[in-house]
């Protein structure tokens, strides 16, 4: 008699409500999130004379965070990603160059058009195995080159499209030679485009991509329907990559043809296996590493810097990314714990 | 600015050889003639760089984008030993196989095999990290520059045929590469190495079972594959062109010519190259500014339609 009235005193905890439970847990914000978002604005002020680079790895970090969405969550390998970051670039860098200089309404022109291409070709990638998806995606890459190239009226061709003027930054903050603006304009931009990443992933949602990403016949045999959740994490894996491309063009306020690179897609994957790939800030981790080991490499071997590259990828596919990922958390676990102890 | 995406490469930017512009005749239909005869060349010349490819990447699963690694080494060494050692162009070109195929068999025994159950993720990175590191060594050890390779005054010259004007050195890549795929096409069909690799290919379980040695038919077919593309690199260096970023520019064309020919044979990969060579010289030609997008175009729309490859027949792998 007792058992039961306490079994009944206990609150019930229906699925939909555990579910929810393991979401918000799963979401909660852990002390090294803080502190890398901490250490990342107080770069401005330890490391005053590179805000250029600081700039340039936010932005990479972006990039490698939208490849990050479709590649670490919805398992979908692309080597034409640089077709939406040029996409977007242009889109900024031509309105700037017509006297559309604000930096908000570029972002804004250059999330829509990516958007508008990502959701255009990611019917493309339904079908196929991996291999057709490499070629699609870096086939798409390339006929924008193509179009890039041959278009010189509209982008500037092989010399690139000059004369960009980006207005300040809220009307008040103008882009300054020091790179103090850009980073920080870049930095906010990541970290705005980051939290929505982040809510995305820790919402249902989020949750059906790795299923997809895992078994797609089993997550379609259990109701979830894998082509609309591919198309919706495409587009805006697309719009945030243009997003990455419109902060380039405008904190450089120049774009060429490289943007659409064949080298600029494999780079930002390269950058994302660095940093380890779907956990959101493998992004930010890989573009730190790449863009310090290239500014470091390059300083001792300008040209060859590519070479110590290709051998980072080589070592690290060989000894197994997987491995060294867990052996990483297995390190670092304790110290990820501290918190909750 | 007339040009495809292969013009704008990692350092500077540096123009392919055209293909096929000089000397060619007024008059259309011998003018036709000729192109089409620089496309059949062009194609086969393609199908010996790339049917190594379309073993690895299309019977055996392997996603190698460093395959262009080995023209270049064909082509280096072709290069180096006629420019400072004086050896005749004959004798490189079975050098050149040799010396790729070596190579090509070293990187698959001691790398390449650790990575044929790996994801094509891993596969792909890997392969990336290869031309990388490529490009950058030859760059560093051999210069940045246009490797010249002088062909002899014997395959030079035009002959008319057919009405139109061809180059003897096109006739020749031609009869070399047409004897070569009549040869590749009976190992495969008629002898009993062919009916093992394929064995292989189709379940590499049941095979071994069979007492096929399955490591050992991979490794010799990698490395003939290899073989190839360098004696393809050292032929096709008056042609295409020969710099450090030569596996960059034509990995596009070698992933088209497996993916489209589709992965079950090598009549299919031979057909894609066919097609794919006289529709860039053809592009080339007649449509210089449209050229390389429309055959990505074309690409991208025969995968969609036919992911298996457009020369399969009833695919179920």
């Amino acid at each position: 008699m007792t058992d039961i009235a306490a079994a009944a005193a206990v609150p019930q905890i229906s699925p939909a409500a555990d579910a929810r439970l393991m979401l918000a847990a799963a979401a909660r914000w852990r002390w090294w999130e803080f502190a890398v978002w901490i250490a990342a604005l107080a770069a401005i002020v330890v490391f005053p004379r590179n805000l250029l680079l600081l700039n340039e790895i936010a932005i990479l970090a972006l990039f490698a965070l939208s490849l990050d969405l479709i590649l670490g969550f919805a398992g979908i390998v692309s080597l034409g990603h640089a077709a939406f970051f040029g996409v977007g670039a242009y889109a900024a860098g031509l309105l700037g160059k017509f006297g559309y200089g604000d930096p908000f309404l570029g972002l804004a022109a250059a999330a829509a058009v990516a958007a508008v291409l990502g959701f255009a070709t990611s019917f493309l990638l339904l079908r196929g195995s991996d291999l057709t998806r490499l070629m699609v995606t870096l086939g798409i890459a390339l006929m924008l080159l193509e179009l890039a190239n041959r278009e010189a009226w509209l982008t500037g061709g092989a010399d690139g499209l000059q004369g960009v003027t980006i207005g300040p930054v809220l009307g008040l903050f103008d882009f300054d030679l020091s790179g103090r603006t850009a980073y920080l304009y870049s930095l906010g931009v990541l970290f705005v485009l980051f939290l929505l990443a982040r809510r995305i992933i820790h919402s249902p949602f989020g949750l059906s991509l790795r299923a997809v990403k895992q078994n797609p016949l089993r997550a379609r045999a259990i109701g979830i329907s894998v082509a609309v959740r591919l198309v919706a994490i495409y587009t805006l894996s697309a719009a945030f990559a243009g997003v990455a491309g419109a902060l380039s063009a405008q904190t450089t306020q120049y774009v060429s043809l490289e943007v659409f690179d064949f080298i600029r897609s494999a780079d930002v994957m390269l950058v994302l296996v660095l940093g380890g790939v779907g956990y959101l800030y493998g992004g930010i981790f890989g573009a730190l590493i790449f863009k310090l080991m290239q500014d470091y490499l390059s300083a001792i071997t300008p040209q060859y810097w590519q070479f110590w590259i290709g051998l980072v990828l080589v070592i690290l596919v060989l000894a197994g990314r997987e491995r060294i990922g867990a052996q990483l958390t297995r390190l670092f676990a304790p110290l990820l714990r501290w918190r909750r102890a | 600015m007339q040009g495809s995406a292969l013009l704008l490469r990692m350092r500077g930017l540096q123009r392919l050889n055209e293909v096929s512009t000089s000397k060619i005749p007024k008059e259309p239909a011998s003018r036709m003639v000729t192109i089409l005869f620089d496309g059949i060349a062009y194609g086969m010349l393609l199908f010996i760089l790339a049917c190594g490819l379309s073993v690895t990447l299309g019977l055996m699963n392997f996603v190698n984008l460093a395959h262009g690694a080995f023209a270049l080494a064909g082509g280096y060494i072709t290069a180096t030993l006629m420019n400072r050692a004086g050896f005749s162009f004959f004798l490189c070109l079975p050098i050149a196989f040799l010396f790729s195929a070596l190579i090509g068999v070293a990187l698959e025994r001691t790398l390449y095999r650790h990575l044929y159950d790996r994801s094509h993720l891993d596969q792909v990175l890997f392969t990336i990290g290869i031309v990388f590191m490529t490009v950058s060594a030859v760059d560093y050890t051999m210069g940045s520059g246009q490797q010249m390779i002088n062909i002899p005054t014997v395959l030079r010259g035009r002959i008319d045929l057919l009405g139109g004007s061809i180059g003897v050195y096109r006739l020749f890549i031609i009869v070399i590469c047409g004897l070569l795929t009549l040869l590749l096409q009976l190992a495969l069909v008629r002898t009993r190495f062919g009916s093992r690799l394929r064995a292989a290919v189709d379940d590499p379980r049941v095979a071994r079972g069979l007492g096929v040695n399955v490591n050992l038919v991979f490794a010799v077919t990698f490395a003939i594959g290899s073989g190839l593309a360098g004696l393809g690199g050292a032929l096709g260096a008056e042609v295409l062109g020969m710099d450090p970023t030569f596996p960059v520019k034509f990995m596009i064309y070698f992933l088209i010519v497996v993916t489209v020919g589709g992965a079950s044979s090598i009549t299919g990969a031979f057909f894609a190259s066919l097609l794919l060579g006289i529709a860039d010289v053809a592009g080339k030609y007649y449509v210089p500014k449209a050229g390389a997008f429309i055959i990505y175009a074309i690409m991208v729309l025969v995968l969609i339609w036919r992911p298996q490859g457009l020369f399969v027949k009833g695919a179920t792998r």
